[in-house]
């Protein structure tokens, strides 16, 4: 796609609602922005519905500034707190059923890559914990099986959070939760290990009190899947709602579990990404 | 150059109905194959299952020779299914199939193609779904595809199963329709046994799915970046998603009354009927209609003549059709291959108080029991149970 795609024909500039004209006029597309640039143009996600101080609402703002092509990229969701905030993303994105992303994503980049194989176009599965480690397990292990060319981003809010509260399998052991009233009764899943031993060429653990990070981790995790491999992010987003903690409060939560343990930043490359990302960025200078 | 590039293109026309024919003695599932071939598919994805194994192992050497752009085994039906959602999405031709267990397996995303309005061709080789286990043929899955708001097809046979696949891609495709097409075939009766198929040359080809034409966006992000590009936000609880979600609902089953048009003309119309005068009038799809035929044979030769409506299209139904071909009859049989009796229900519920004649409950027979002729003559002549 091209901004000369989506301008406003003459004469409807006055019909076109204002958060359209802003996007138009003001939005990231095929201008590199990201993090740094924050403030200065016209966002994807348009006031979402998430609660106050919802931890995935603002690793999902961050991820959609760190998209390296949006006008190339298209998203697959899957039901969930993030479903909610979809329809008010400005970017391609599908939401087919809950649990299925993978497979739906796997369809769409190869239909996406024979009728366009000339062009890189990025496909992002965006979906919390229980669509990617519990429902979703089977077609998100086996995207990773064949190898496919995606992007996958798990929102970690460590809980079923739109549905109430209910117990994950990315939970903390001990945890009461609801279906899980006398505490969880095994580990959180060591989801970045399952990716790297199923074929993810690369895989980062990051939260959106490091914004670069978080930037860099989905920015390097598109680009070499859209180059070697499947690649894996996963996001820590705390849910005030169900965990019960002060909206104000998500990033000091974050940084509560990183400094007890129960949450820690981590970035892995395969010896072929690492290659790759090192020719980018001599490339870039 | 691969194969599929040597091949000529065609208008539907032409290639359903003026292009020479010549006839082979083949079996169902190398009917759909050849479907397949002259299809001008992109991909093809499917997970294995008995009887539907047959074909799309078929389709993988297709892909293999160059006749299909992409293919491959999925992790399951729920996998291959929602791939299809994923590249139908895309603007690609698609092909999936299964059978029985695998299509209950994957029945969430099959019913959800159609709100999702995904063109596509998904083949049912019709077996056995219930406990205990057997890949025996039975046809009791169709009774829930009813319900999904795809177009339903069922076929009689292998010419059937040539004629419909190859028919079910332009029906799929075209704008007022945008839905996607299953076309059933009973397993083992059909697939495995053979039969005479009447084909056009493989040099031709249908035209490639042209995407843009249809009646939504496609998800390639070529499109300006609309918000909601193809599914509604229905899940917020308000009057504005209660009613996006209904006025959804609605238009899908208007688009399955639209594609009556092209059922018509492609398949020469929803129903065929034997012997349009008969007091006596059997009623079948599938296989079903096959042993019909020959019990209105029987029949005849005993002296008695017997009517024959074969149904070719489940969705849509072909009430009026069914209505008007009934008007006049005296009693009404329906044989089927499943226990359920899904299409003598139906054929009840479109018939009641239009017209007079009793509606026998049966012949039946599942599980993979054959249905000989002489158990619908029973109940021809001797007036079995109402």
């Amino acid at each position: 796609m091209t901004r000369r795609m989506f301008k406003i024909s003459a004469g409807f500039e006055e019909v076109m609602p204002p958060e359209y004209r802003e996007l138009v006029e003001k939005g990231p597309f095929e201008k590199q922005l990201g993090v740094a640039e924050l403030g200065t143009f016209k966002e994807l996600l348009e006031e979402h519905p998430l609660c106050a101080g919802c931890g995935l609402a603002l690793s999902l703002r961050l991820t959609l500034i760190s998209l390296p092509s949006p006008e190339d990229t298209v998203i697959v969701g899957a039901t969930g707190c993030s479903s909610l905030a979809f329809p008010q993303v400005a970017v391609h994105n599908i939401h087919s059923l809950f649990g299925n992303q993978n497979a739906v994503a796997t369809g769409l980049k190869r239909a996406l890559s024979l009728r366009f194989p000339d062009r890189a176009k990025d496909v992002v599965v965006i979906a919390g914990d229980g669509a990617t480690c519990d429902i979703g397990l089977e077609s998100v292990m086996h995207s990773w099986f064949r190898g496919e060319k995606l992007t996958t981003i798990m929102l970690d809010n460590e809980a079923y959070a739109n549905t109430g509260g209910q117990e994950s399998g990315m939970s903390q052991l001990g945890t009461v939760l609801n279906m899980a009233p006398m505490g969880k009764k095994f580990k959180k899943v060591a989801f970045p290990e399952v990716a790297k031993a199923a074929g993810c060429v690369y895989v980062a653990v990051a939260a959106p009190h490091q914004p670069r990070r978080l930037e860099r981790s989905v920015r390097r995790a598109i680009l070499i899947a859209r180059e070697i491999g499947p690649t894996y992010v996963q996001l820590y987003t705390p849910c005030p709602t169900n965990y019960k903690f002060k909206p104000a409060d998500t990033l000091s939560v974050i940084r509560e579990q990183e400094k007890a343990g129960l949450f820690r930043p981590d970035e892995y490359l395969s010896p072929e990404a690492a290659a790759y990302i090192q020719q980018l960025e001599e490339a870039k200078g | 150059m691969i194969k599929t590039e040597k091949q000529r293109v065609v208008t539907p026309e032409y290639l359903f109905f003026e292009a020479p024919r010549t006839r082979s003695y083949i079996t169902g599932s190398e009917a759909a194959n050849e479907a397949v071939r002259r299809g001008n598919v992109d991909i093809a994805i499917a997970y294995p299952i008995t009887p539907q194994s047959e074909t799309m192992q078929q389709v993988g050497e297709l892909y293999a020779e160059g006749y299909l752009r992409d293919y491959y085994r999925a992790e399951d039906e729920v996998g291959a299914f929602a791939a299809m959602s994923g590249a139908s999405r895309t603007g690609v031709r698609c092909l999936t199939a299964s059978s029985g267990p695998g299509l209950m397996r994957g029945l969430e995303t099959v019913a959800s193609w159609p709100g999702h309005r995904l063109p596509l061709v998904f083949l049912i080789m019709c077996r056995v779904i219930n406990a205990p286990l057997s890949i025996q043929p039975d046809n009791l899955e169709l009774g829930y595809m009813l319900l999904t708001g795809n177009v339903v097809l069922h076929a009689e046979n292998q010419q059937d199963f040539f004629d419909y696949t190859l028919a079910g891609f332009v029906i799929s495709e075209k704008c007022e329709v945008t839905l996607p097409v299953a076309v059933a075939v009973d397993g083992f009766f059909v697939t495995h046994a053979r039969g005479w198929v009447e084909m056009p040359s493989a040099d031709l080809k249908l035209p490639a799915r042209e995407c843009y034409s249809e009646a939504v966006p496609m998800i390639d992000n070529e499109n300006p970046p609309i918000r909601i590009a193809r599914d509604a936000p229905i899940q917020k609880s308000n009057f504005i998603s209660y009613q996006m979600h209904a006025a959804w609902q609605q238009e899908i089953q208007a688009a399955l009354e639209r594609s009556r048009q092209w059922i018509t003309r492609y398949l020469g119309g929803l129903i065929e009927v034997v012997n349009p005068g008969a007091e006596t009038m059997l009623i079948a799809s599938g296989s079903a209609v096959s042993q019909s035929r020959e019990a209105v044979r029987q029949a005849e030769e005993a002296g008695k003549e017997v009517g024959l409506i074969k149904i070719k299209s489940l969705r849509p139904f072909p009430g009026e059709e069914l209505r008007q071909a009934c008007a006049h009859a005296k009693r009404i049989i329906v044989p089927e291959f499943n226990c359920i009796g899904w299409l003598n229900r139906e054929v009840r519920s479109t018939l009641y108080g239009w017209v007079d004649a009793e509606i026998a409950d049966g012949p039946r027979v599942c599980g993979g029991i054959t249905m000989p002729t002489e158990m619908i003559l029973e109940w021809v002549f001797e007036g079995k149970p109402l």
